[in-house]
């Protein structure tokens, strides 16, 4: 895959308002998606299932645009939808039909030939092993099953982007490991694309390598899981024994490190560029100090999730932290 | 691709064009009516009343075959005119009545009751082609039903009758066909508002009744009351009665409509508001359509 391909954006919001009524549910979002997973996190009413139902074109944008691939939701919805798999939060099945038939009755609604639908219908049942009990009414199914089903629906005719809406909703630890693994899966053969709206910060930990999150319809913070799993490598949290810690502070300081002494021996160091983490411990050997534990400290969602929800939004801010 | 190969892959193959991907939904539509022994057998027997037609037409013209039953002048007793006509459309329009009622009400709302109407509308297919599809699952069984025995009906008589007879009476085939499809027509839209609204199948069914016998009773009950012939617009099967008999007859009716859907002569109303109530009806059931087939509810 080319460079441009993998840096084209996927998805963007241009001052994208959504109305209900009265009500702003969504304010001018701006943002460019270029990843291969993006994660729509956000505390429950941020916006998260509206910006996908919009991006379907279920919800009409008050004012802005949101392109998918490059083409307007607005102008080109059928387009658009022709590119998607959507795997809906809630329940969404028809109690009556089996598994199999249905699966290839929306995957001959998205354009496939009967022929060819039916056989990637059972294809799709397998591979999110739901195999053996692809002839059962849908609507005998456990909520794991239906949860299953519903991916299995929206990969079934191939899409460019799949739209995951919460899907780990109601799944027990072994379920939920099943399908982060189907994701991970998904993303890693590099086919398409995918949006993984959730509130649970594993699960997008898990599975995406952008993050935008949402807070009362604003973009909260936009940011590069992978670029900030890589400047973090940077941050060290020492803890020491012995020696004067004030001398090797110094010594870390003529290096170029930033640091900041704690409590009980322990140090915060921010290394520069060309430093590596050997020269630390040739210095703490110099000034006799025992480094007894080093660990790369980091930011995770979890952090920059928290200071994105502490954050005061602007409706038009980019929102990168 | 074998199935224990469980991966992913993408789809590399052909689509079918956009504009007829709307009557997947018929096909899996008449794949699910199909099973019902009930819904089968009550179609089959919906086409005796056209076969005895049928078998009336040719015996008309057939002395020989008369002749076998020793009633040479019974061809005297039933005479294939405007009422023979209206009476086939009659029978087989309450039929399709009863076909709808049983259809009609689990069109929609399976696909409501567990939201299924987003996963739908998020491919290539709007709400428009989704009502349409479903639509035609309703329209290709009553017409079966309706104009198209009919039609065979009235090309029975014209072949027997002559090219002339057929020249002389084209306005019976075309009430035939109009007067069935205006009735398709909001029977239809109206199993599927009732469909999309009430989800209880059999409450939905029972409701198609209710709109063609209680709403006309009420308007009867109105004219008595009032003295009035108003009270008829508040009734389906004269409102489709008067139309119908306009087709066939143009403006000078000499019949009192047809059977199930009459239009007394001497109790008309003026022919316009016929087709404004029941174009207004068909406005309604699109109205409460659109309100219902969504992909999302939205609380405003």
């Amino acid at each position: 895959m080319s460079y441009r391909e993998v840096m084209s954006p996927i998805v963007e919001l241009d001052g994208l308002e959504v109305r209900f009524g009265s009500r702003s549910v969504l304010k001018q979002l701006r943002a460019s998606l270029t990843g291969r997973a993006i994660g729509l996190l956000g505390p429950n009413g941020a916006g998260k299932s509206t910006l996908l139902n919009t991006l379907l074109g279920f919800h009409q944008p008050f004012s802005g645009t949101a392109r998918v691939f490059g083409r307007d939701v607005r102008t080109h919805a059928a387009e658009v939808r022709s590119l998607i798999g959507f795997m809906p939060e809630n329940d969404a099945f028809i109690a009556g039909m089996s598994g199999v038939r249905f699966v290839r009755l929306m995957a001959e609604l998205a354009g496939l030939p009967p022929a060819d639908a039916l056989e990637r219908a059972h294809e799709a049942f397998f591979y999110v092993g739901l195999g053996e009990v692809r002839y059962r009414a849908l609507g005998t199914y456990s909520l794991g099953m239906k949860q299953m089903a519903k991916l299995a629906q929206a990969i079934a005719h191939g899409p460019k982007l799949l739209f995951l809406d919460e899907p780990t909703n109601g799944l027990d630890p072994p379920a939920r490991t099943r399908m982060i693994q189907l994701i991970q899966e998904i993303r890693d053969r590099g086919d398409l694309h995918l949006i993984l709206s959730s509130h649970l910060l594993r699960d997008v930990e898990e599975c995406c390598d952008q993050v935008l999150i949402l807070k009362d319809g604003n973009v909260a913070a936009f940011c590069n899981l992978e670029e900030e799993r890589r400047m973090n490598r940077r941050f060290l949290e020492i803890e020491t024994r012995g020696g004067m810690n004030g001398n090797f502070l110094e010594a870390m300081e003529k290096l170029g490190c930033e640091t900041a002494a704690g409590a009980q021996g322990r140090i915060k160091v921010i290394l520069p560029e060309d430093v590596q983490v050997r020269r630390l411990y040739e210095i703490a050997a110099r000034e006799d100090v025992q480094i007894r534990r080093l660990n790369h400290k980091r930011d995770s969602l979890e952090d920059i999730f928290l200071k994105a929800m502490d954050s005061k939004t602007e409706g038009s801010a980019n929102g990168r932290l | 691709m074998a199935v224990y190969k469980k991966t992913y892959r993408p789809y590399g193959g052909g689509l079918t064009p956009a504009w007829r991907r709307f009557l997947v939904i018929p096909r899996y539509a008449f794949e699910d009516l199909h099973r019902s022994r009930f819904l089968t057998i009550f179609y089959i027997a919906s086409f005796l009343f056209p076969l005895v037609c049928a078998l009336i037409i040719y015996v008309q013209h057939n002395a020989s075959a008369l002749g076998l039953f020793g009633a040479q002048n019974a061809n005297r007793l039933i005479s294939i005119n405007v009422v023979f006509f209206l009476t086939v459309l009659g029978w087989q329009s309450m039929l399709a009545l009863f076909l709808a009622s049983f259809v009609g009400p689990g069109q929609i709302s399976p696909d409501l009751a567990n939201n299924a109407l987003s996963l739908y509308l998020a491919r290539p297919f709007s709400r428009a082609e989704y009502v349409l599809g479903k639509m035609t699952v309703l329209v290709v069984l009553l017409s079966c039903m309706t104009w198209v025995p009919g039609l065979l009906l009235f090309g029975l008589e014209g072949y027997l009758e002559g090219w002339q007879w057929m020249a002389d009476h084209w306005r019976f085939a075309y009430g035939i066909f109009v007067g069935a499809w205006i009735w398709i027509l909001v029977l239809s839209l109206l199993a599927l508002a009732l469909s999309a609204w009430v989800k209880w199948k059999p409450a939905a069914g029972a409701l198609m009744f209710g709109v063609f016998f209680v709403a006309g009773g009420f308007g009867a009950t109105i004219d008595g009351v009032q003295r009035t012939n108003w009270g008829n617009l508040l009734n389906i099967s004269y409102l489709i009665g008067s139309v119908w008999k306009h087709l066939f007859e143009g403006s000078n009716p000499t019949t009192n409509g047809a059977v199930f859907f009459r239009a007394p002569l001497g109790e008309e109303l003026p022919l316009g508001w016929s087709w404004v109530t029941l174009a207004g009806l068909c406005g309604v059931c699109l109205y409460l359509l659109a309100r219902k087939i969504r992909a999302t509810e939205v609380v405003r």
